[in-house]
């Protein structure tokens, strides 16, 4: 019997330094995934990071400087010697077509020098390099410059930044360097426009009725069930709705053709005011769930002192109930609004258009989004828009980084404690 | 009902005879209510409609003379343009890059949680719990630009140029384990550090050692939170779009090499949806009897997921 118990011990301390030393090797493990974890993050940001500069070999059909009158540089000219100069160079055909658009003497500044560089200089991005490229192989860069001007004497080598003030102020071009992202950003804003008129007092509304009213039966649970199915609903799936109800069957109301106004470059249900709607479905249940929790936080005491003077139900929920929640409900729909932003597939399938050039101006409007503006640059081959899709993602993250910031700080600003 | 009797006792105290602000406050308050019913059962509208449209346009699918529902779901083939239509390609080929998403984010995902919750110290916490969030958040279509525009490079120059295809589902399942791994960190974390105090405690004074109480004591106890967060990693990645549309390849392909190109289900929705459709043809069509299909193997897993965590949760005080 003391034999037993002796070796017992004797086996457990044995034990005892192997169960440490697993112990350890264990926590390095641990440790090491979520290493692991964070490095393979953070390669997601470096790799668009340096996509976003690099060098770039430009070629242009004529030289800048050759443009030079009386020694004033092409981009200090005036706006009439830039009219003049347009007129010179461009078919008369063209700027006949120019001129229907919108005539040249009442165009800005601006919209006349991307005239000039799309139409008259042609830029044309010819060979471009990564971040890190640009930086540790810059002889190779030079070898293949000097190679390359030989067959194009104009081309001139640059380091470029992709992401620059006037990404965001200039549209869709055929050519990747004077392609910008105006028309996406506007349609990014007006969908989520709608997005939000469409889930956000419904969402509010459902919130207030699931907290306040709603009694324990089956079809409350049968609601509070769904909502929180719809929310694990796969995203294309709510882009199939889309294009069956809002784009389909709702075609009249979407396209505008019930208010007799048909934007005539769409006449079909493909138009801002279904992708918006479609966004609206897809974020409803996570605005649902998010302002519950935030009504449920109010504590049962305001209820009581509110009915206690004699206020009726909506009264305490319309004075107490809802200015006590609100931040809350709006961190939450910030947070589901920032979601909708991001999201591709749905848009993909209620018929983001591919490729236009004209800026929204209506709710029936075609359309093109942020995420679409990625998506499209992305799946293209040639590596130039591949660095304009890493510059526009960097835009987008940072819109969703400063909404989410405000989120949090909406959160820990107006957040109470009873 | 208090607004009613406190009404009844003051009518009762004092007279007052003229009721009908109070009876207008009462229409109103009803209309108010049946509003608001209203907008809590749009989700159940939502669902009906996702029910009805899927189920509509599929069934017109299915009752075309040239497909059958058992050579759909059996047929090797999906070629629309000679009346071919299995989902097998299709289907296999979201498995694959599920089963490679899955490989990465579990093991990953698990370590990362027991970390955060059993090791690291509260600041190391503070600062990666919101980080991992934070990530949580980041489109779908950025995750799709890495894995073309990095981690497919990465893979061929590993393996190989010709081993590895341009478009593959190798690199788009790894990504999209990279996409998921925050997601079952943040939940298996949170369900870990619901598990109280004083279980760690106990076993601590029994002698284990913090691995022991980690495997033995925390992690069975939080078990069902985690296997929630599973069904509800691998749901996302079924129906996963943007990653696989832009890094998986067009074209379904009926193989289990990840070097490969080959098309999912969602991909396919998104490449054939992506130009300008024409309704009443077969392509529309068969979107809607691969999301019905794509539909049910989703909400199927999800309502799993929700059993696991009502039925086997454990409750402490």
């Amino acid at each position: 019997m003391i034999v037993k118990r002796a070796r017992e011990t004797n086996d457990f301390s044995e034990n005892l330094s192997l169960r440490q030393r697993s112990g350890k090797y264990w926590h390095l493990m641990f440790l090491a995934a979520t290493i692991i974890g964070i490095l393979a993050l953070s390669a997601l940001i470096i790799n668009i990071v340096n996509s976003v500069f690099g060098y770039v070999i430009m070629d242009s059909k004529i030289n800048p400087s050759t443009l030079a009158v009386n020694g004033i540089e092409l981009e200090d000219q005036s706006t009439d010697q830039w009219i003049q100069l347009l007129q010179e160079k461009l078919s008369s055909g063209a700027l006949k077509k120019l001129e229907d658009e919108k005539p040249l003497s009442e165009r800005s500044r601006k919209d006349l020098f991307s005239l000039i560089e799309t139409r008259v200089l042609k830029y044309k991005v010819l060979e471009t390099w990564s971040l890190y490229d640009s930086l540790f192989r810059k002889s190779e860069i030079v070898n293949e410059y000097l190679r390359v001007k030989k067959e194009y004497p104009g081309a001139q080598l640059q380091f470029r930044s992709w992401i620059r003030g006037d990404l965001i102020m200039r549209s869709q071009s055929s050519e990747a360097s004077t392609a910008g992202i105006r028309t996406a950003v506007l349609g990014s804003l007006w969908t989520i426009l709608f997005t939000i008129l469409f889930a956000f007092p419904l969402g509010v509304g459902a919130a207030i009725y699931l907290e306040e009213y709603a009694k324990d039966n089956w079809l409350n649970r049968l609601i509070q069930t769904n909502i929180n199915n719809l929310a694990g609903v796969p995203s294309i799936i709510y882009g199939i709705l889309g294009l069956a109800i809002f784009v389909r069957a709702l075609e009249p109301l979407t396209s505008g053709a019930l208010f007799g106004f048909v934007d005539p470059t769409t006449a079909n249900g493909r138009t801002i005011l279904s992708a918006g709607l479609t966004l609206g479905l897809l974020v409803l249940p996570l605005v649902i769930i998010n302002a519950q929790e935030a009504i449920r936080a109010v504590p049962q005491s305001l209820r009581k002192a509110s009915y206690g003077l004699g206020a009726t139900k909506w009264q305490t929920i319309w004075a107490h109930v809802l200015p006590n929640a609100l931040p809350g409900i709006l961190t939450g729909t910030i947070l589901a609004i920032s979601r909708a932003i991001g999201e591709t597939a749905p848009l993909v399938v209620v018929g983001a258009s591919t490729a236009i050039t004209f800026d929204p101006t209506s709710p029936f409007s075609k359309f093109t989004t942020l995420p679409i503006q990625i998506y499209q640059w992305t799946s293209r081959p040639q590596s130039e828009w591949r660095h304009l899709a890493a510059a526009t993602i960097i835009f987008l993250l940072v819109l969703l980084l400063c909404l989410n910031a405000a989120a949090i700080i909406l959160r820990n600003r107006f957040e109470k404690k009873y | 009902m208090n607004e009613r009797t406190d009404g009844d006792f003051m009518t009762q105290g004092y007279p007052i005879r003229n009721n009908g602000l109070q009876k207008k406050i009462k229409a109103g308050e009803t209309i108010i209510q049946v509003l608001l019913f209203l907008a809590g059962f749009v989700s159940i509208f939502t669902t009906i409609g996702i029910v009805f449209v899927l189920g509509k346009d599929a069934w017109l699918f299915f009752r075309l003379p040239e497909v059958t529902l058992w050579d759909f779901l059996t047929g090797t083939t999906w070629q629309p343009h000679i009346n071919e239509f299995g989902i097998l390609p299709l289907f296999m080929s979201t498995l694959l890059t599920t089963s490679i998403a899955m490989t990465v984010a579990i093991p990953l995902g698990l370590a990362v949680a027991i970390y955060l919750s059993e090791y690291a110290s509260t600041k190391v916490r503070k600062i990666l719990k919101p980080t991992l969030e934070l990530l949580a958040g980041i489109p779908t279509i950025v995750y799709g630009y890495f894995a073309l525009t990095m981690v497919t490079p990465l893979l061929r120059s590993i393996f190989g140029e010709n081993v590895v295809e341009i478009y593959n589902t190798g690199s788009a399942g790894l990504v999209m384990g990279i996409l998921i791994l925050p997601l079952i960190a943040s939940i298996c974390e949170d369900s870990l550090s619901a598990v109280p105090r004083t279980l760690r405690d106990a076993a601590y004074g029994l002698g284990a050692t913090k691995l022991e109480v980690a495997i033995r004591i925390v992690l069975p106890a939080a078990l069902s939170g985690i296997s929630a967060a599973i069904i509800l990693g691998i749901s996302r990645a079924i129906g996963e779009t943007m990653i696989v549309a832009v890094a998986a390849g067009a074209g379904p392909n009926l193989t289990l090499n990840p070097f490969k190109g080959a098309e999912t289900m969602t991909g396919h929705i998104v490449r054939i949806s992506g130009g300008d459709l024409s309704y009443d043809s077969i392509d529309y069509d068969s979107i809607f009897a691969i999301g019905l299909f794509l539909f049910l193997i989703t909400f199927v897993l999800n309502i799993i997921s929700q059993r696991i965590v009502r039925k086997y949760r454990e409750v402490y005080e």
